[in-house]
Formats: structure tokens, sequence, C-alpha cells
């Protein structure tokens, strides 16, 4: 299988009143269909890194390819279309939209590149709704859902347009042990029935044991890696 | 269209401050409507009773003489150019009329009635008799008959100045609304003037109307420039009214005054509603550019928030503004009860009003919109 991210000599520096420097010459490659963890402790640059791997921040030197695309000389639009088309984000929070229903905040990604809903994106929702176990909360306003299923429907929206690559970033943060083990065996399930690529940043070495390979970061650099 | 739903759900969600905007909106643009409206009203009923029943160009004789003998021609030639709506001629000139101890001084006015009821409307204000059926017969008006103390089928005994007596027989009184005209307006057939003064076939003016009442000035000029006869002048009420028209204009500035600055206050309304709105949806937002929305279909999204709130607040305000010069109308009158002005709803100006209000609501969308787009999603994900 090929590369589906690759980074290339990376550094990020974020300029103020003292520049600081968050990555230093970061040299990764994540293949299609793996899973994955990115640990290290908090201040180490691993959501720096996932947010450039995710075209959110740009890395000052270096180069991010996905899928095979160059993205340093896109232009914003174009990074959105390729976000949209390509990449599903599940955060610590869900960031569910209150004014919507469980079921349009899935659709909405789908919705972003398109002129409406079809019978398919409909179904595919359906499915996801399914495979997370909230069909029955579906239809249920977005904060009238309790955390574990508000973080389901979070990650429904992120699988809806089928995206190559989910970057995931504590994404278990904020739930109970019981939901955390629920949603890292789905994600384990859709890795196997989609070929997703996961990448998951967690500082719970519990959780990235579970994963087959470990990156490690520290200070910005890559430390370790463990493939099993 | 997404950037549609999701306005449309943000108004939603915040019920109580789209309300307030969409009342706020609806009060600013009541006024406008009916302050506009009013005051047109004021204005046309002013230019009514100034010009409305009499002609607004006036085409005299230069010369000596005081009258216009190649008339005809000079009528054919004003016709042609087809930018006046009533063309009347009439010889007029002043007389005395025998009261009981004096002479009193009146205007003998001879007229081809048909046109010049057409400018006047005479017939549906003479009040008691008929209109004159013969060269001996003549109208009078309210004011003299009074004075005069006589009746229809009376003598009038008309002295013009060459001394010559003339009688006629009263067929009618007439009430033009203006005392001055009643006064001293004795109305007959423009060939009885004629004959009695000894014009021969000569007239002393040519009286019109036109469609656009403001445009007299430059339609006097083209009529002007078409005759380019020295023996005659032309006039038009305009020059004649210079102080009602400073009037009109500066009414009509406060008027534009107040409605440009009604605009202005929705805009602000409108644009610091939607400005709070950023913040506040700021979460939704990043999160919507993390997903892949452009940052046009994001700016749409308050663009058409101000569109929406523009909509409402403005179909709303017209309704209102309406209603409200309706309520004045009924509720202000005159002590006979007629109301105190006429109302004239100029259509044009609400439509245009309307539009404007909805043009400028959602413009006001586009200063948020700006703010949107320096929304970036890593912020809001940062702060969490």
């Amino acid at each position: 299988m090929g590369n589906v991210i690759e980074l290339k000599n990376v550094d990020k520096v974020y300029s103020g009143l003292i520049d600081t420097q968050v990555l230093f010459g970061i040299d990764l490659s994540f293949e299609e269909g793996s899973f994955n963890s990115l640990v290290g402790e908090s201040g180490s640059g691993k959501s720096t890194l996932l947010n450039i791997m995710g075209t959110l921040d740009k890395p000052t030197r270096g180069e991010l390819l996905i899928a095979g695309k160059r993205t340093n000389d896109l232009s914003k639009n174009k990074l959105s279309e390729l976000r949209n088309s390509t990449i599903g984000f599940i955060f610590q929070f869900h960031y569910l939209l209150p004014e919507f229903s469980a079921v349009e905040n899935v659709l909405i990604p789908y919705l972003i590149g398109r002129k409406g809903a079809d019978r398919s994106s409909e179904k595919r929702a359906d499915e996801l709704f399914d495979i997370l176990g909230i069909s029955s909360v579906k239809n249920n306003p977005a904060n009238k859902m309790s955390g574990g299923q508000q973080q389901r429907t979070s990650i429904a929206r992120a699988l809806i347009n089928n995206p190559k690559i989910i970057l995931a970033d504590e994404p278990t943060g904020n739930l109970d042990s019981e939901n955390t083990a629920t949603i890292y065996k789905i994600f384990r399930e859709i890795n196997q029935r989609y070929g997703t690529t996961f990448i998951i940043v967690t500082h719970d070495r519990r959780i990235a044991e579970e994963t087959d390979r470990i990156v490690e970061i520290k200070d910005g650099r890559i430390v370790v890696e463990i493939k099993k | 269209m997404l950037s549609f739903r999701i306005a449309v759900r943000f108004l939603k969600s915040g019920k109580t401050q789209t309300i307030l905007i969409v009342v706020g909106i609806a009060i600013a643009i009541s006024i406008q409507v009916f302050v506009g409206l009013l005051l047109g009203s004021l204005q046309k009923s002013l230019v009514n009773q100034t010009i409305g029943n009499s002609p607004q160009i006036t085409v005299t004789s230069a010369t000596d003489i005081g009258s216009i003998r190649d008339w005809e021609n000079i009528v054919e030639s004003i016709e042609q150019l087809g930018l006046t709506r009533v063309v009347s001629v009439s010889a007029s000139a002043n007389a005395f009329v025998r009261d009981k101890n004096a002479n009193l001084p009146v205007l003998v006015r001879g007229f081809d009635f048909e046109e010049a009821d057409r400018i006047y409307d005479i017939n549906s204000r003479i009040y008691e008799g008929g209109l004159y059926q013969s060269r001996r017969e003549v109208l009078v008006g309210q004011d003299l008959s009074e004075e005069l103390e006589i009746s229809v089928g009376d003598k009038l005994s008309v002295l013009s100045p060459n001394d010559s007596v003339n009688t006629f027989t009263i067929s009618g009184f007439y009430d033009l609304g203006i005392a001055s005209i009643n006064k001293s307006w004795i109305i007959a057939d423009r060939r009885t003037v004629q004959q009695l003064f000894g014009f021969d076939r000569r007239i002393t003016s040519i009286e019109m109307t036109v469609d656009d009442v403001f445009a007299a000035d430059s339609i006097a000029y083209e009529i002007e420039q078409r005759l380019n006869n020295e023996d005659i002048k032309v006039e038009n009420w305009k020059e004649q009214n210079e102080d009602l028209l400073s009037g009109l204009s500066g009414q009509q500035t406060s008027s534009t005054i107040i409605q440009a600055v009604i605009i202005l206050s929705v805009v602000i309304a409108i644009a610091s509603v939607l400005a709070i709105s950023v913040l506040q949806k700021s979460r939704q937002i990043g999160i919507l550019k993390a997903m892949g929305i452009k940052d046009l279909a994001a700016s749409l999204i308050f663009i058409y928030q101000g569109f929406l709130i523009g909509l409402a607040g403005s179909i709303l305000g017209v309704a209102l503004g309406l209603g409200l010069l309706y309520a004045f109308n009924i509720f202000t009158t005159n002590p006979d009860g007629t109301a105190l002005i006429d109302l004239y709803i100029e259509y044009e100006f609400v439509l245009r009003s309307w539009l404007i209000a909805v043009l400028a609501s959602t413009l006001a969308g586009v200063i948020p919109a700006r703010k949107s787009l320096q929304l970036d999603p890593i912020e809001v994900i940062r702060e969490g």
C-alpha cells in the first residue's frame, strides 16, 4: 500500500515577540489503511503535527503530501476541498452544531461539497448510525444527547464522505472508560471495513498500545517509532 | 443551499435576538415609510392647491397691444410638440361692474369652454344655475355674487374701459375655491369677450397644463424655442412660485435626510447584531471550516442572515408604516371632520423604500461576513 500522508523535513515556528519552534525536521509517513497513534506529553507538538497533517495549519518549512499530492502551494479553497473529501476530523470536543439534529450534523460535510443530500448519502448516514449504535437518537437535536452519543455522532460526521484519513485528537478525552473502549472498537471496525487510515493523538499509553504503530514525539522531534 | 440553511438555523436558534432586531428594523422602516409618504402627500396637496386647477404654462403677448393675432398657428405648433395635456385659448379684459354706489373691477374671461374646463374644472363647480348658453349670458363667482347681492337670472352691467356698457344675464354661480378668482372673474364665451372688447379675432393668452408639473419650466423653454417669436412670452408656474418651490425642495431634502439616517441606522443595527453573532457562532464557523466549507460559503451565512432580517423587518415595517399613515389620517382631522391631509400613497416610493431596506440589510451582512473570513479553525479547536 502507498503512503497516504507524507511529511518531509517539516519545521513549524510560531512567530511572535519571541519565535517558538515547535516542530523540528519531521520526516514521517503513514500507509493507506494503517491504524496509528501519535503519543507525547502535552506541549510536545503532537497536536500541531496533527493540524499540519489536516491542512488546518501550514508548515514553516518542509513539505506535506496528502494522497501523493503536494499541499504547500494549494490555495485556501483547494485545501478546503481536499479536507472535505479526504480527511475526517474527530476532536476531544464533539463540536456538533447545536442548531441541527444529529443526522443533519452528520450530513453537513456531505452538503459542503454538494448541492443537496441524496438517497445514497442518507443511506450511508443510516449505516454509520447503525455501526456507532446511535440510531435511536439520530433525530435528536445535537445538544439533547449524552456526551458519548455526541462524540459518536461527531465520528459519524467525520466518516460521512468516506475519507481516506481520520485524524483524531484525544477523541475519548472527555469520555468514561466504557465509552472509550467502545469507541476504539468502532475505530478498528471502520479501519477494517472501509480501509480508512487512522492517526490518533493521545497521551494515554494504554490506548496507544492498541494501535498497530506508535509514533512518539518529544519536544518537537520524533523520538520512538514502534511498529507491531 | 447549505449556507442558507445554516443562516436560517442560526436565526432560529437566537430567537429573542432575531425578533428584537426584526422589530427594531420594522419600526425604523415604518417611520421611513410614514414620514416619506406623509411629506409626499403634503407636497402633492400643496402643489395641487397652488396649481392644480390652473394653467402651468401661459403664453401671452409681449407687445404693447397685449393680444395675439395669429394664435391658431401658435396653438398648432404647441400641440405638435406633444408635451402638453390641455391647450386652451382665452380672451380676457379688465372691466367694471356696477354695484349700488360704486364700480367694482373685474376680469372678464372669455374661454373656449371645453378646453378651459379641463384646466379650471369649472363645470363641476357651478353650484347654482348653469353654464352660459348664449353670448348674452355669463358666469359669476361666489364672492362677487354675494357682494353684489344678485341671483341667477339677474342682469349684470359690464363697463368696458372704452365706456361702453353691456348687459348680460347671469346664467349661474361658480366657486373655484380661490377667493380672489371668485371675486373678480366673470366667465363668458371667448367670442362674447372678443366682440365686447373689440379684440376682433385676437386673443390675450394661451394657457396649458402638462403631465409632469415639475417639468413645466423645461417644457416652457421648448415651447419658446419652437415658437421663436419675439412678440410673445412664455411663462410657467415655477417662475411665479419660487417661494413655494424652495419650501418644497427644503422639505424634500429633509425627507431624504431622514430616510438616509434611518437606512444608516438599520445597516448599523444589523451589522452590529451580526458581528456579535459571528462571535457567538465562531465555534460553529470554525468547525465548518475544518470540515472544508469555503470562505465564500461561510461568509454567505452572514449575508443571508442580513438579507433575511432585512426582508422580514422591511415587510413588517412597510405594513406598520402604512397602518400608521391610515391611523394618522383617521385620527387627525379638520374641525369639519375631513382628513387633515389628502393621502397619496406612492407605491413606487413604498416599493423603493422596501427594496433599499432589503439591499442595505444584505450589505450590512458583508461586515460580519468579512469578520468571519478571519476566523481560523485552529483557534477554535485550540480553545476547545
